[in-house]
C-alpha cells in the first residue's frame, strides 16, 4: 500500500470545494504518477484552477482527500513548498529589479535551487538577466514566471495555462521546455483549455467540466474510448457520407464488395476514429 | 536531502535587504511619502517664525513622519503586492509569511527611523529645537508609533479595493489625520474632540513631552492608553483581514 502511493506524486479522492452556494468542484479523483505531465483540460470556468489551487495549497477543500508528494497540501509545510514549484495565471513580480536579481533573491527561498544562469537559459531569457523586469514582454514575463518555478528544481511543477496569450512560436518553445521538464524526471500538472496543448504534452488527460472529470485517460485513447470509426466515402454520384460503426471490417467488406459488384470506385474512403477534439467537443458541449 | 533549508532569521534579512534595494530603485510614490514630511517641516518652520510655534511644529512634524512611513507607506505597498499578485507568488515559495512580513515591516520602520533622526537634526541645527530632552521615551514613543500605524497601515489595506484607489483611501485619513493632529492645542473644540479619540495626537504629546517639553511617559497615560487600544484594534483587523490574493472585478 504504502509502495504504491509513493509513486504517487498527486492523490485526489472526492475533492470538493464550494464558494458560498456555488459549488466549483463537485467530487473529483485522480492521481498523477511521478515523472508523469497529467493535463486538467476543460473550458473556462471549468473548475480547473479552482482544483490546481487546492494542489498547491492556496485554498481549503470543502471535502475530500489530498496528498501531494506525501503531504497535505491545505497544511502548507514547508518541506512541500521546497519540493514544489508552481506558475499561476498571472503574478507580478519585483518591477524594478532584474531578471537576475528575482531569481537570485529566490533561489535563496530554497535548500537545493539550480543555478540561476541555467535556469535562465532554460527558461529561454538568456540575454534579458540584466533588464528590469517591468521592461520585459508578456511573453518573456511568463518565461520568468517558469524561471522562477524552477529555480528551486521541484520535483512537481504546476502550470496554470502556461502559454494562454502566446503567439504561435512563443507557445511552441514553451511546450520545447515543458517537454524538456518531463525529461528531467520531472512531475508536471497542466491546466489548458487548449486541445492540442493537452495532446502535445500530457501523457494523460482529465476533462473537467462543470467541477466534474467526465473522462480521464492517454490524450490519444480518449478518442478511441467509444470505440467508434467513421467511416466516410463518396458514392456513386458524388455525394459524401459517412457512417459510425463499432465494427469497421465488417463494414468496410460490405461496403467494397457492394461498389466492386457495381462496378464503382469507392472514391474518397476514409476510416477515422474520433480525435481528442471530437470527444471534448462532444462531451463538453452545453446540453 | 543533506541540504538545510535556510533558517528564519537569515530570509528575514534577505527579504529585509532586497526591500530596502527595491526602495531605493523606486523613484516615484515610495520616495514621494518619505519626502513629505522633511518638506512639510521646511514649509512649517518657514511660516512659523517664533521658538515657541516651531517646538510644537517639529515634534508634531515627527508624529507625522511615523504616519507616512508606516500607515501609509504599509497601506500603499500591502495594496500593490496583492494586486499585483506579489503575495500570492510569495506564498507558493518556502519563505515563511512572518519572514516576508518582517522583511517588509522592516523596511518601512527604517524609514521612521531614518525621518526621526532627520528630523530632529533638522530642529536642533536650523529651527531652534533642543536636542530630545529623554532619547530612551523618545524611541519609546516612536516605537508604540510604528506597531500602532504599521498595523492600521495594513488594515487600512484589506479595505482598499485596488490599487488605483489607494492614494484616495490613504490620503483621505492620512491628511485630515495630520492636519487635526500636529497642533491639536489650537484645534476648535469639535475637531479637537476628534483628534482626541484618534491616535496620532497622542503620538505627537508623547514625541513632544521626549523631544521639548521634558513630559515622562508617565505625564502621558492617557496617550499611551489611547495608542495601545488602536495598537491592539490594528493588529486585529491587520490579521484578520489579510489576504494574499487580488480582488476579483
Amino acid at each position: 500500500m504504502r509502495r504504491v502511493s509513493d509513486e504517487l506524486a498527486i492523490e485526489v479522492r472526492g475533492l470538493r470545494k464550494r464558494y458560498g452556494d456555488f459549488e466549483a468542484v463537485r467530487g473529483i479523483d485522480f492521481s498523477v504518477r511521478r515523472g508523469e505531465v497529467f493535463g486538467l483540460l476543460g473550458p473556462n470556468g471549468a473548475g480547473k484552477t479552482t482544483t490546481v489551487e487546492v494542489l498547491e495549497g492556496y485554498r481549503e477543500r470543502s471535502d475530500g482527500v489530498v496528498t501531494v508528494l506525501g503531504h497535505d497540501p491545505q497544511l502548507r509545510p514547508r518541506a512541500l513548498r521546497e519540493r514544489v514549484g508552481i506558475v499561476l495565471q498571472s503574478t507580478g513580480i519585483y518591477r524594478h529589479l532584474t531578471v537576475r536579481e528575482v531569481l537570485t533573491h529566490f533561489a535563496g527561498l530554497y535548500p537545493h535551487p539550480r543555478e540561476v544562469g541555467e535556469t535562465i537559459e532554460v527558461a529561454g531569457l538568456r540575454g534579458k538577466e540584466d533588464a528590469r523586469t517591468r521592461t520585459l514582454s508578456g511573453g518573456q514575463l511568463r518565461r520568468l514566471d517558469l524561471a522562477l518555478a524552477l529555480i528551486g528544481d521541484p520535483e512537481l511543477i504546476f502550470l496554470d495555462e502556461p502559454t494562454t496569450g502566446f503567439d504561435p512560436a512563443a507557445r511552441r518553445e514553451a511546450w520545447d521546455t515543458i517537454r524538456s521538464l518531463k525529461a528531467l524526471g520531472k512531475t508536471v500538472l497542466l491546466t489548458t483549455h487548449y486541445l492540442d496543448e493537452a495532446q502535445a504534452l500530457a501523457d494523460r488527460v482529465a476533462i473537467v467540466k462543470d467541477g466534474r472529470i467526465l473522462i480521464e485517460g492517454a490524450p490519444g485513447e480518449l478518442g478511441a474510448s467509444g470505440g467508434r470509426y467513421r467511416v466516410a466515402w463518396r458514392n456513386g454520384s458524388g455525394m459524401l457520407t459517412q457512417r459510425e460503426t463499432d465494427d469497421p471490417t465488417t463494414l468496410l467488406h460490405e461496403l467494397t464488395s457492394a461498389a466492386l459488384a457495381r462496378g464503382e470506385r469507392l472514391e474518397g474512403l476514409s476510416v477515422t476514429r474520433p480525435t481528442l477534439e471530437d470527444v471534448y467537443l462532444e462531451l463538453t458541449a452545453d446540453a | 536531502m543533506p541540504e538545510r533549508s535556510p533558517g528564519f532569521a537569515a530570509l528575514t534579512w534577505r527579504q529585509y535587504r532586497l526591500e530596502r534595494r527595491m526602495f531605493w530603485r523606486n523613484p516615484s510614490a515610495a520616495f514621494f511619502n518619505f519626502l513629505l514630511p522633511l518638506l512639510f517641516l521646511v514649509l512649517f518652520a518657514a511660516v512659523l517664525t517664533k521658538q515657541s510655534d516651531r517646538d510644537v511644529i517639529v515634534p508634531g512634524i515627527a508624529g507625522m513622519a511615523v504616519l507616512a512611513t508606516t500607515f501609509s507607506a504599509l497601506a500603499y505597498n500591502m495594496v500593490f503586492l496583492r494586486e499585483q499578485g506579489i503575495l500570492k507568488r510569495v506564498r507558493g515559495t518556502p519563505l515563511p509569511s512572518g519572514a516576508y512580513l518582517l522583511g517588509i515591516a522592516g523596511n518601512a520602520i527604517t524609514n521612521t527611523a531614518v525621518q526621526i533622526v532627520l528630523i530632529t537634526v533638522a530642529g536642533k541645527l536650523f529651527y531652534g529645537v533642543a536636542w530630545p530632552r529623554d532619547v530612551g521615551e523618545l524611541v519609546f514613543f516612536v516605537v508604540l508609533g510604528v506597531l500602532c500605524f504599521a498595523s492600521l497601515g495594513v488594515a487600512l489595506a484589506h479595505a482598499i479595493p485596488s490599487f488605483e484607489a489607494a492614494t484616495v483611501y490613504v490620503n483621505l485619513i492620512f491628511l485630515p489625520v495630520v492636519f487635526i493632529s500636529i497642533d491639536a492645542a489650537h484645534d476648535p473644540s469639535f475637531l479637537k474632540g476628534i483628534a482626541e479619540g484618534l491616535p496620532l495626537k497622542h503620538l505627537v504629546d508623547g514625541l513632544s513631552g521626549a523631544m521639548v517639553t521634558g513630559a515622562g511617559i508617565g505625564d502621558n497615560v492617557a496617550a499611551l492608553g489611547v495608542l495601545v487600544l488602536w495598537t491592539a484594534i490594528g493588529f486585529a483587523l491587520a490579521i484578520r483581514g489579510f489576504s494574499w490574493e487580488q480582488r476579483r472585478a
